[in-house]
């Protein structure tokens, strides 16, 4: 814990029109440890990670990476860092195969030409060394399940060997089982050195890999928790505000209105 | 493609070929079955995803051919066919412009229109102002290029909708085409000049139709061969290596047989040659290199490629760029076959037929109207059944009217055909980008 935090937010914000994103938020994310990013729908948490990632800038706000400051202005600048990131919609190209994904945009060539070979052999490395099952990588992802599409997005994001991966509601469309190969996964990342950033709206994947969880609550930071010492209530509390005013409003039913 | 490297190739694949087939009946029952069952998963996997296989439209195409050649015995002929085989260049350049934008996700109606205004650029130039030919025909392919450009321009930056910019465009060219050829009306372009020999020359020695044929099966096993090779070096499965002579069989008997037929009547169309260089290098280009990747990507997720880094804004300029250069190219093909440029054939262009038999052409040879799917061969088997269909037509001396429906008809089933490929690729309610 001594350690430099790998990337560290401090009084980030970023204003949409007349909607005020993010405010003065901060947050440090440390080499092989998982940080959950909670918060209610339209809290913010979207709008952080592309700030991280490049795609949408801060307006105002300080970047820290391994102590030294840098400026995200393009998706470039993040990945030439260390940063991947995958986002809550799985952009991909739907025509393009399971190779052809994992590598776009930064496929191995000569002099222009591709080399299927050697990217193939690399898909199928990967794909073994993170245990993922796809029927053929040479499938169109569009033929993939919804995990699948998933796993490879991830696998993508891991190919340039990234410091800080962040994770924007990985587990919203996955069914139980694949959930928990997820989970799994996050882990042997997490295990391998990594920081994580993982979005997330279930209580149950939070207290299975975070080691941490940062609240945001309409663009603000709301609390920062330890999952081994909080307790349930008081991180929901924090994201439906009823801590905003903890005594009048801590009640028995915070639980149930969890979504 | 690496000179020295590939007779070794060649010799390693041969030598792989007899080590597969020496163990006996029982192996090779198996390797057969296997490749039946890859072939049959393949094809259930592109059926999954929307993609039709070549077969239907080949059996289309023989269809048409044999009711036609029922109907006059004159279609099969090798005169005919050596005909048909220089027709369907004009639209093909046109339609394999079509086809980079299509696989952009985008439409670019302005072609037919660009066609007529690079044959008018070309005429009047080099027949009333007295430029050398050669730079008349740069000037107007040229003006296709431009033309793209602009209308890229206002698509990828403004924003504006591409079908309105080239609708727009359509018109534009069209009113630019008439109004160059005003003052002058037909313009007759010189019989024995550059331009007219297009679609006037041919290599007469059979040689050059049997060399090609062999240059381009012999290319292909190369290819194959060596994309094996390679991949058994990585340690990768293969495609059974019956599949790459049963194709490269497939490809000699339809090269040689086509060559054949050439030489039985004025040997190899210079035109068809050319036609054929494009579609190599097109196909290359998309499908082999960096840039084409960029292109693919953005037909299947404007978004993801756009966070991969590719830049969307010039790939789209360019794609309308390339679609204009070669509905310019194209557009000196129809003037090279009609050895003039005149306001009818203008008025024809902007009417929209050759818009349209291009538009077909690309969709009937299996490319996506919704973008990221084909590949500009599809535009040969594509512009033949097109060019069949009218050609055969013309020589039963159906009217103008019959045409235009049957034409029309024949797009809109390739385009329904399209659409419910399309249908079926997504089967259940799958998050989407956006
Ligand atoms: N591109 C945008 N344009 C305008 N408003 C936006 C945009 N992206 C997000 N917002 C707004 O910013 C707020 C935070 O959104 P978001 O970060 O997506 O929340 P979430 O925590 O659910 O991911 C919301 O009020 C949302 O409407
Ligand atoms: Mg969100």
């Amino acid at each position: 814990m001594t350690f430099p935090p790998v990337l560290s937010l401090r009084g980030i914000s970023k204003r949409f029109g007349g909607v005020q994103a993010l405010l003065d938020v901060e947050l440090q994310l440390r080499a092989g440890e998982v940080v959950a990013l909670a918060g209610d729908n339209g809290a913010g948490k979207s709008t952080l990670i592309k700030v991280i990632s490049g795609v949408g800038p801060a307006d105002r706000g300080v970047i820290e990476w391994e102590g030294r400051l840098v400026h995200i202005k393009r998706p470039h600048d993040a990945h030439a860092l260390g940063i991947a990131t995958v986002y809550q919609d799985l952009a991909m190209c739907d025509n393009l195969d399971v190779v052809g994904n994992l590598f776009l945009g930064r496929e191995i060539d000569r002099v222009g030409i591709l080399d299927e070979v050697e990217m193939e052999r690399r898909a199928r490395e990967l794909m073994r060394t993170l245990s993922i099952r796809i029927p053929d990588v040479r499938m169109p992802v569009a033929a993939l399940s919804a995990g699948q599409r998933q796993a490879v997005a991830i696998s993508r994001s891991l190919m340039g060997a990234p410091k800080v991966l962040l994770l924007d509601e990985p587990t919203a469309a996955l069914g139980v089982e694949q959930t928990s190969h997820l989970l799994d996964l996050i882990e042997q990342v997490r295990d391998r050195g990594m920081a994580i950033l993982l979005i997330s709206h279930n209580m149950g994947d939070i207290k299975a890999v975070a080691d941490r969880v940062a609240v945001l609550r309409l663009g603000r930071n709301n609390g920062l928790f330890d999952v081994s010492t909080a307790s349930q209530e008081q991180i929901i509390s924090s994201i439906t505000g009823a801590a905003d005013n903890a005594v009048a409003h801590r009640t028995a039913g915070t639980e149930e209105a969890w979504p | 493609m690496s000179g020295g490297g590939s007779p070794r190739d060649a010799g390693t694949g041969g030598g792989a070929g007899t080590g597969t087939a020496t163990p006996g009946r029982g192996p090779r029952t198996r390797g057969w079955q296997r490749s039946l069952k890859g072939y049959a998963d393949e094809v259930r996997g592109r059926v999954r995803v929307g993609e039709r296989g070549p077969i239907l439209v080949v059996l289309g195409l023989i269809v048409i051919w044999l009711i036609f050649q029922s109907l006059d015995d004159n279609f099969l002929s090798p005169r005919n066919l050596s005909n048909l085989s220089v027709e369907i260049v004009g639209t093909g350049l046109v339609a394999v412009g079509i086809v980079f934008v299509l696989l952009i996700g985008e439409i670019d109606l302005s072609v037919g229109s660009v066609s007529g205004l690079s044959g008018a650029v070309f005429a009047v130039l080099n027949v009333n102002l007295g430029m050398p030919e050669w730079l008349a025909v740069i000037v107007g392919v040229a003006s296709g290029m431009a033309v793209g450009a602009f209308q890229g321009a206002f698509f990828a930056w403004l924003g504006v909708p591409a079908f309105v910019v080239t609708l727009a465009g359509l018109l534009v060219w069209n009113g630019l085409t008439l109004y160059l050829l005003g003052a002058s009306g037909t313009i007759n372009i010189d019989e024995e000049g550059l331009v007219a020999s297009l679609t006037s020359e041919y290599f007469g020695a059979m040689a050059v139709a049997y060399g090609l044929a062999a240059i381009g099966t012999a290319g292909y096993l190369l290819a194959a061969l060596r994309h094996r090779n390679r991949n058994k070096a990585a340690g990768m499965p293969n495609r059974p290596l019956s599949e790459i002579w049963v194709r490269g069989g497939a490809l000699a008997v339809l090269a040689f047989g086509t060559a054949h037929t050439l030489n039985r009547f004025q040997g190899l169309p210079l035109a068809l040659l050319i036609f054929l260089v494009v579609l190599v290098v097109s196909d290359y280009v998309l499908r082999r290199t960096r840039y084409g990747r960029k292109v693919y990507a953005l037909g299947g997720g404007v978004e993801a490629a756009r966070r991969a880094g590719v830049g969307v804004e010039r790939v789209r300029i360019a794609m309308f760029m390339v679609s204009g250069t070669l509905a310019a190219i194209g557009g000196l093909f129809v003037a090279s076959g009609l050895t003039s440029a005149s306001p009818t054939t203008a008025r024809a262009a902007g009417s929209g037929m050759l818009l349209i038999n291009a538009i077909a052409a690309a969709v009937i040879g299996g490319t996506s109207l919704f973008g990221g799917r084909g590949s500009p061969w599809s535009v040969l088997l594509g512009v033949l059944v097109i060019q069949s269909i009218a050609s055969g037509m013309a020589l039963l001396g159906v009217e103008d009217s019959v045409q235009f429906m049957i034409t029309g008809g024949v797009l809109l089933a390739a385009v329904a055909a399209d659409s419910l490929s399309r249908r079926a690729e997504t089967p259940g309610g799958r998050p989407r980008a956006g």
